[in-house]
C-alpha cells in the first residue's frame, strides 16, 4: 500500500512499486480522465502534474509521486475559473477528445510559466503532445486566446 | 455474406469504401445516464421514454430530449451535426439535447450501406434526410397532442424551443410526451424550408466538447467494473504465425496475474490491471511457428511489385488503344510513386470489455461497425446476436481500425472470455500491438507513363497500380468484380482527368500476402489523388504551363473541382510573390463526393527536409451543415496527410515490423503540422459530399508539387523523408 495525493485526496493505493503512476490514477484509484497513449512518454495523453510540474505518468513510478501533490485533469477541471478549457470550448478544439486531457495539462503548466507564449514556445512546450485528429491549429489559437483571458482576468482581480 | 451490402458497385466506388474512413470516435456524454433504463441489455433504446416515436429519438415526461446515433461519434462531429438535424425539425435547443450512441439495431443500419457502420465520410449526408424526418414528425405528433389537448386546430400551434403553444396556451413537449405517444403515426411530414434553418448550415458548437476536456467522457478504454480483470495479449511477431509451446510459469508469478490462455490470435494474460498484464506478457515464454509470413520483406516487396508493374493488370479503365496513341505523341512522361504501409494509429489503443451475466452478453467498445461485431462476438460465445448488447462508447479516434470486416479486436476480447471462462475481462492493446498489429494502408506502387500532344495535353495514358487488395478474403470480397477492387483504384479510374484522355489503360495487380491490409482515411485515395496530381503536375511542367492554369483546362468540364482549385489558388494569392525560401504546389482532388483543392507553401530545412507553413484549402462538399465542423474536419484531414506524406512509413523485414511505438512509427506533432490553415467552403448547391476523408488526399501532391517548385526535383517515393529525398 502506498499514499497518494491526488486532487487533494488522499488515497490508499495498493500498487507495486514499480507501478507508473499512471495505472495507479486509472486502474487502482479509477480516475480515467487521464489517458493511455503509448506508456513510453511519447505522447502526452498521460500527462499529470506532480508538484505543479508537467509529468508523463506513464513512465513515473508510483514511488516518486509518494509525498507530492499529484493533480489530473479531474483536479484541474475542479477550478471554476480555468481559462484554458473556456478557450478550448470557445474554439472547439476537441475531435475525439482522447488527447485532450493531456494537451490542457501540458498547456495548464506553459501558461503558469509563460502567460504569453509565442507560436514558437507553444510549439516547443507542446511538442510532447500527439493529437492524432490533428487539432493542432485549434489547440494553438486556444492556447492565445486562455493566454489573453488570464492576462485581462488579472488585471480585473 | 457480402449480400447483406446494398450499396452497389458504383456508389460504393464513388463513396470509396464504406467504412474507412473519416474520425470516427464515439464516447458518452455524462448525461446520457438515461438510456434505456437500468442494464437493459438487449432491448432496444427506447425503454423508459414517455414517447419514442422512432429510434432515433425519444422524449421523456420531464422534458428532455434524447437522440440515439446509428453512428459513432469519433472525433468527426457527428455527434453535434445528427443532433442538429433533429433539433432543426423539432424546434427543440440543440444544447440541451442528451446523445447517445444507439445500439447495434436494424434501424440503425446505414441509409445507403445495409450494415450500421459508420465510414466512408457519408454520415451527414445519409441521415440527412432520416434524422431531420425523425424530428420532423416527433414535432408534428406533439402539436395533434397539443391540439386535442388545447381544443385547438394542429395549423394554429407553434412550437419553439419544445414547447407547442396556441394563442394563450402553452405546454411543454415532455407534458405532451405520453399522449403523443398514444397517437398514430403520421404520414408523410413535410420538412421545414431550408429558409426558415436555424442550425443547419450555420452550426452550433460542438456538444461534447464539455465532456472532452473535463476528463468525463468515457471512452471503451475507460470502461471499470467492480471484479473486472484486464487482459493483454502476446500476438504473433510474424503475421499468421502459430503458437507452439507457452511456458506460462513465470507469467503467473506476477503478482495480480490470474490466468493465462492461449486463444487463436496469441496467449492472453489477465490479471487485476493493465500493469500486472503486460508484466506478465512479458514474462511469457512462446515459442512461435513463425510460417509463411517470415517472406515477407518491404525492400524484396517493392523490388516485386516494379516487376509486376512491367505487365499490364486486370483492366479498371480502357478506351482506345493506349500503345499507338503513345507512339503518336510529341513527348512521354514516365513515373513511378511508391507509398508504404502506414498504421492508423488512433490516439486509443484498441480495447473491449466483455461481461457475459445471465445468459447475455454486454460488450463497450469503441467501435465502427457495431452490428458485425455483435454478430462475430456471438459466433465465438455461442450466443444469438441478439443476445449482445454492443455499448459504443467514445472512439479514441478511428480512421478506419475500428472498422475491419473481421472485427478483429473484438472477436478477440470474445476469445480471451470464452478461454479463461471470466465473465468480465477488458482486453487492452499497447501502442506496440497497435503498431505492429497490422490492418494497415498496403503499400502500393503506380507505374505511369503520359503521351502529350503538340500542345502539350495527354491524349494517352498508361497507368499500372500495384497492391494488395482490402476487400480480398473479407467478406466484401464480393464487391471484386473481374479482378478489380475498386478501393485500389478509385481516384484514378474515375478521375475527370481520364475522361479527356481518348486512349488509356489503367490496370491492376492485387498481389497477395500475409499483411493483414485495411480502409484508412481515404482508402484508395491517400495512393491514387498522389499519384494523379503529381503526375499532372509533371506534365504542365512538360507542357510548359502554369500547373494551375494546365489543371484549370483539363478540368474544365469538372465545374465542383474547377471551383474548389479555383478558390483555393485565389485565396492562397497563387502567382503573387512569396518571401524568399518559400514555395507553392497544388493539387485537387474528389473524394467520398467531396471536392478538395490544397495549395501548399513550403521551405526546406537545412538539412533538405520538408517543412510546410501553410495550406490553404478550398472545399465544395455541397451544404455544409455545421460549417465549423466542415473546416475542423479538413483541418485535421491535412494533418493527418502532412502526417503520411512527411513521416508516416511501416516497414517489414523477414515479416516482423519494425516499428512499435511513436519513437519509431512517427506521427506528426504540433510542430510538423503547418501553422497556417485556412479552409474555405465553396459556396455550393451540388450535391452533399463527406468531409471526415476527403482533406487528406491532395496533401501530399501539393507538398511534393511545391518540393518542386523549390528543387526543380519530383518527389515520388512516400514518405517525403530525409531517406527517400532524392540526392
Ligand atoms: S501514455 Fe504516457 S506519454 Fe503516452
Ligand atoms: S482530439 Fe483525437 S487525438 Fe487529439
Amino acid at each position: 500500500m502506498v499514499k497518494l495525493k491526488i486532487n487533494q485526496k488522499e488515497y490508499s493505493v495498493d500498487a507495486s512499486p514499480d507501478m507508473p503512476l499512471l495505472w495507479a490514477i486509472r486502474d487502482v484509484v479509477g480516475l480515467t480522465g487521464t489517458k493511455f497513449g503509448c506508456g513510453m512518454a511519447q505522447c502526452g495523453a498521460c500527462t499529470v502534474h506532480l508538484d505543479g510540474e508537467a509529468v508523463r505518468s506513464c513512465v513515473t513510478l508510483v514511488s516518486r509521486a509518494v509525498g507530492k501533490e499529484i493533480v489530473t485533469i479531474e483536479g484541474l477541471s475542479a477550478d471554476p475559473d480555468n481559462y484554458l478549457q473556456k478557450a478550448w470550448i470557445e474554439l472547439d478544439v476537441p475531435q475525439c477528445g482522447y488527447c485532450q486531457s493531456g494537451q490542457i495539462m501540458s498547456a495548464a503548466v506553459l501558461l503558469r510559466e509563460n502567460p504569453n507564449p509565442t507560436d514558437e514556445d507553444i510549439d516547443s512546450a507542446m511538442s510532447g503532445n500527439i493529437c492524432r485528429c490533428g487539432t493542432y491549429p485549434r489547440i494553438r489559437k486556444a492556447i492565445h486566446l486562455a493566454a489573453k483571458m488570464q492576462r485581462e482576468g488579472g488585471k480585473d482581480k | 455474406m457480402s449480400t447483406t451490402l446494398n450499396a452497389s458497385r458504383r456508389n460504393f466506388l464513388k463513396t470509396g469504401a464504406l467504412l474507412g474512413s473519416g474520425l470516427l470516435i464515439s464516447f458518452t456524454v455524462p448525461g446520457a445516464k438515461k438510456l434505456g433504463g437500468a442494464g437493459a441489455a438487449v432491448l432496444g433504446p427506447q425503454s423508459g421514454a414517455a414517447f419514442a416515436p422512432n429510434a432515433y429519438l425519444n422524449i421523456t415526461a420531464d422534458n428532455e430530449v434524447l437522440v440515439y446515433l446509428a453512428h459513432a461519434e469519433m472525433g468527426q462531429g457527428i455527434w453535434t451535426t445528427l443532433s442538429m438535424m433533429i433539433a432543426e425539425e423539432l424546434d427543440v435547443d440543440v444544447n440541451k439535447m442528451v446523445v447517445q450512441h444507439g445500439d447495434a439495431w436494424k434501424p440503425y443500419n446505414h441509409t445507403m450501406f445495409g450494415i450500421q457502420i459508420t465510414g466512408g465520410s457519408s454520415t451527414t449526408w445519409s441521415e440527412f434526410d432520416r434524422y431531420r424526418k425523425a424530428g420532423a414528425t416527433a414535432r408534428a405528433l406533439l402539436v395533434q397532442a397539443a391540439a386535442q389537448k388545447f381544443g385547438v386546430n394542429p395549423a394554429d400551434c407553434k412550437t419553439e424551443n419544445g414547447v407547442v403553444t396556441a394563442g394563450d396556451k402553452s405546454a411543454t413537449y415532455g407534458e405532451l410526451a405520453t399522449a403523443a405517444a398514444a397517437l398514430p403515426a403520421p404520414g408523410d411530414v413535410p420538412l421545414k424550408d431550408p429558409k426558415s434553418w436555424k442550425y443547419i448550415g450555420k452550426g452550433v458548437k460542438r456538444l461534447d466538447t464539455p465532456a472532452k476536456i473535463n476528463g468525463t467522457a468515457k471512452f471503451g478504454m475507460d470502461m471499470q467494473f467492480p471484479g473486472m480483470l484486464t487482459a493483454v495479449v502476446l500476438h504473433a511477431p510474424v503475421f499468421g504465425a502459430k503458437v507452439k509451446t507457452v511456458d506460462s510459469a513465470k507469467a503467473k508469478a506476477v503478482a495480480g496475474v490470474r490466468q493465462v490462455v492461449q486463444i487463436p490470435s496469441g496467449v492472453a494474460v489477465l490479471a487485476d490491471n493493465y500493469w500486472a498484464a503486460k508484466k506478465g506478457r512479458a514474462a511469457l515464454k512462446v515459442d512461435w511457428d513463425l510460417g509463411s509470413g517470415v517472406k515477407v520483406d518491404s525492400g524484396t516487396m517493392l523490388a516485386e511489385y516494379k516487376q509486376l508493374a512491367q505487365k499490364p493488370g486486370a483492366t479498371a479503365n480502357k478506351a482506345g488503344d493506349v500503345d499507338s496513341a503513345m507512339s503518336k505523341a510529341v513527348k512521354t512522361v514516365e513515373a513511378e510513386y511508391t507509398f508504404p504501409y502506414l498504421a492508423h494509429s488512433p490516439m486509443e489503443p484498441l480495447n473491449v470489455t466483455i461481461q457475459l451475466k445471465d445468459g447475455k452478453c454486454e460488450i463497450w467498445t469503441g467501435t465502427q461497425m457495431p452490428g458485425l461485431d455483435q454478430g462475430a462476438a456471438a459466433q465465438v460465445l455461442g450466443l444469438k446476436p441478439e443476445q449482445i448488447r454492443v455499448n459504443t462508447v467514445f472512439l479514441g479516434g478511428g480512421f478506419g481500425r475500428r472498422a475491419t470486416p473481421s472485427s478483429d479486436f473484438v472477436k478477440e476480447a470474445a476469445e480471451i472470455v470464452k478461454a479463461s471462462g471470466k465473465p468480465l475481462v477488458k482486453m487492452v492493446w499497447s501502442r506496440e500491438d497497435d503498431v505492429k498489429g497490422g490492418y494497415y494502408r498496403p503499400a502500393f506502387l503506380h507505374k505511369i507513363t503520359a503521351g502529350l500532344n503538340a500542345q502539350g495535353l495527354p491524349i494517352a495514358w498508361k497507368h499500372t497500380i500495384v497492391g494488395q487488395s482490402i476487400m480480398e478474403g473479407t467478406l466484401f470480397a464480393g464487391m471484386i468484380k473481374d479482378g478489380i477492387d475498386g478501393s485500389s483504384v478509385e481516384g484514378v479510374s474515375d478521375s475527370p482527368y481520364m475522361e479527356a484522355i481518348p486512349d488509356r489503360l489503367v490496370t491492376l495487380h492485387s498481389p497477395k500476402n500475409e499483411v493483414p491490409v485495411l480502409w484508412w482515411r481515404s482508402v484508395g485515395h491517400t495512393h491514387t489523388a498522389m499519384a494523379m496530381e503529381a503526375m499532372i503536375d509533371e506534365l504542365a511542367h512538360t507542357a510548359g504551363k502554369d500547373p494551375l492554369a494546365y489543371r484549370q483546362e483539363l478540368l474544365k468540364h469538372s465545374p465542383r473541382h474547377l471551383a474548389a482549385l479555383n478558390l483555393a489558388a485565389e485565396k492562397a494569392g497563387w502567382g503573387k510573390p512569396l518571401p524568399a525560401g518559400r514555395f507553392r504546389g497544388i493539387a485537387v482532388h474528389e473524394s467520398f463526393l467531396s471536392y478538395v483543392a490544397h495549395v501548399a507553401e513550403i521551405s526546406l530545412n537545412e538539412d533538405g527536409t520538408i517543412k510546410v507553413h501553410r495550406v490553404v484549402s478550398a472545399i465544395d462538399c455541397g451544404l455544409a451543415v455545421n460549417p465549423d465542423g466542415v473546416k475542423a474536419q479538413i483541418e485535421s484531414g491535412i494533418n493527418f496527410g502532412v502526417s503520411a506524406a512527411l513521416l508516416g512509413e511501416i516497414t517489414l523485414e523477414k515479416g516482423h515490423v519494425k516499428q512499435g511505438n511513436f519513437n519509431d512509427y512517427v506521427v506528426a506533432r504540433m510542430f510538423d503540422t503547418p501553422a497556417d490553415i485556412e479552409v474555405h467552403i465553396v459556396d455550393s448547391t451540388g450535391k452533399m459530399g463527406g468531409v471526415g476523408e476527403p482533406g487528406v488526399p491532395p496533401v501530399a501532391p501539393a507538398i511534393a508539387n511545391a518540393y518542386f517548385a523549390a528543387t526543380g526535383k519530383r518527389l515520388r517515393q512516400m514518405p517525403f523523408n530525409k531517406a527517400n529525398l532524392p540526392a
